[in-house]
């Protein structure tokens, strides 16, 4: 994986049949249905991992309404997805933001992700639903002047934090597993947390609280309510104890880890038709304005749309079918079962052979 | 029966409430923009409000979850919850909120 810190250096394009944005679940089982029709993808997410919201927003709770599977989890669900999609080998490309949209010479689509790598396919399907997740910004006033300079929401490089007298906001795993990280390095941390209460890893917790009471690092039971500094540099945050007054705790640097949210972001520069930050599709192919581009899952709309899962499911079928006339052109598309077809089930790596 | 809801313009909206909606149902049906990004599940605490401190002790105390995601949240006092996670009914008639940061 490219180190994001450098330069980002164009590499030479992958060549594959369909380019993928998104793996949520809609994403991943579009894998299924383009492998049958023998098209290899690539998927692009900005998460770590697939599952997209199941995977993200909640692993851990169940689902009822998938056809057959009376139960399963967030977690469950994108488990059996990878599983079943696994006889196709689709590629992931994960912690990358599909960033820029292009036609090539010969007519293909050239994807360019914010880390550097090129795409390119005959068809890109959008499966992006809520948006690419990034993590929530607190609604602080000036608070963009200092993003990137000295108030963070990931950690890129450890080395950067090394020496400074950094402030984390936050209850999380995030916050804590970071706190413990760069204890060491910073000049002095500072954990601020809304409630004296941690939704971490218990031995996160405790080390944290040991590392407070041997002097070693800060935790401030607080609201962060503004931050002030010049050119960039923070000088210091605003703290707000619940009864007391407020007061200032000088700093230079910040990582605040609130989750993620949902934002559309670069899908909204790919050139298609756009309603409502969702995409218009043709019902019989989820096919968007632009020929061979598709939109299936959450974020597509039509006329009775519903944000279901299983709505995804059906779309990425008939949008394979039609996938299948762009990247096979001189085939016949041929409809089959999975119970009676030797040659799906050969695919599927599960025929008697 | 109504929800009198603040927006972080400080205006108040009277909102036509139904029995057994949530109160994020309820902001959203009164078409108050409100992110409440996960649509009621309890999973983004982008549906944070404010409840009026003469109307908290009529409300059932949040649950563990519901304290555990207003973690997601910003400025959060003793008066914050969820509003996808308090369901109105008659008793409610006249329920006053405000919107927090980050839930429009
Ligand atoms: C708490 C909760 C409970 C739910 N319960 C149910 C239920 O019981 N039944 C049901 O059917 N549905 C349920 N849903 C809805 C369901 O999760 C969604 O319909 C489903 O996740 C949509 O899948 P998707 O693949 O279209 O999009 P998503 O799951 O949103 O995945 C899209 C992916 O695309 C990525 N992405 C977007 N843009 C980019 C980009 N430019 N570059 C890189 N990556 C990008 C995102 O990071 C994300 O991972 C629930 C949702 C929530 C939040
Ligand atoms: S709508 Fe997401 S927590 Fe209420």
């Amino acid at each position: 994986m490219t180190n994001p810190t450098e330069a980002v250096a164009a590499q030479s394009p992958v060549q594959t049949d369909v380019i993928i944005v998104g793996a949520g679940p809609v994403g991943l089982f579009a894998v299924f249905e383009l492998g049958l029709g023998d098209m290899k993808c690539h998927l692009v997410d900005i998460l770590d991992r697939p599952g997209g919201q199941c995977a993200e927003l909640y692993p851990e709770k169940p689902i009822y309404d998938i056809p057959a599977v009376p139960v399963c989890t967030g977690t469950e669900l994108t488990e059996r997805l990878m599983e079943q999609i696994k006889p196709f080998h689709p590629t992931f490309h994960f912690g990358q933001m599909a960033e820029k949209l292009q036609k090539t010479a010969e007519g293909k689509w050239q994807l360019t992700t914010d880390r550097g790598t090129v795409l390119e396919a005959p068809v890109v399907v959008v499966a992006a639903g809520g948006g690419s997740f990034m993590p929530k910004k607190p609604p602080i006033k000036g608070i963009d002047d200092y993003e990137g300079t000295s108030v963070f929401y990931a950690v890129r490089k450890m080395e950067a934090f090394r020496g400074k007298n950094l402030v984390i906001a936050g209850g999380g795993d995030s916050a804590l597993d970071w706190a413990l990280n760069l204890q060491p390095l910073a000049k002095r941390i500072t954990l601020i947390h809304r409630r004296d209460e941690f939704r971490a890893a218990p031995d996160s917790v405790s080390k944290m609280r040991a590392l407070v009471a041997e002097g070693k690092m800060d935790l401030k039971i607080a609201n962060l309510t503004s931050v002030s500094g010049a050119d960039g540099q923070l000088a210091s945050v605003t703290l707000v104890e619940e009864g007391k007054e407020p007061y200032q705790l000088p700093c230079d640097s910040m990582l605040a880890f609130y989750g993620l949210t949902m934002k559309l972001g670069p899908v909204a520069t790919f050139g298609i038709g756009l309603h409502e930050n969702l995409i218009p599709v043709d019902t019989s192919t989820f096919e968007t304005n632009v020929p061979t581009i598709f939109a299936i899952g959450d974020i597509n709309t039509y006329p009775g749309k519903m944000k279901l899962i299983l709505s995804g499911f059906h779309e990425a079928a008939l949008m394979a079918k039609k996938a299948f006339a762009i990247v096979h052109p001189d085939r016949r598309y041929r409809f089959q079962y999975t119970t009676s077809s030797s040659d799906l089930q050969h695919k599927l790596g599960v025929d008697a052979a | 029966m109504h929800v009198y809801c603040t927006d972080l313009d400080g205006k108040t909206h009277e909102l036509q409430a139904t029995d057994e909606w949530t109160v994020m149902e309820i902001i959203r049906e009164g078409g108050i923009p409100i992110l409440a990004q996960c649509g009621g599940s309890c999973a983004c605490a982008t549906c944070h409000v404010y409840v009026d401190p003469s109307w908290k002790s009529k409300l059932p105390e949040p649950s563990e979850e519901e304290v555990g995601m207003l973690d997601g949240a910003f400025e959060v006092t003793q008066d914050s919850r969820l509003a996808c996670q308090i369901t109105f009914n008659k008793d409610l008639d006249g329920l006053k909120i405000s919107l927090a940061p980050g839930s429009v």
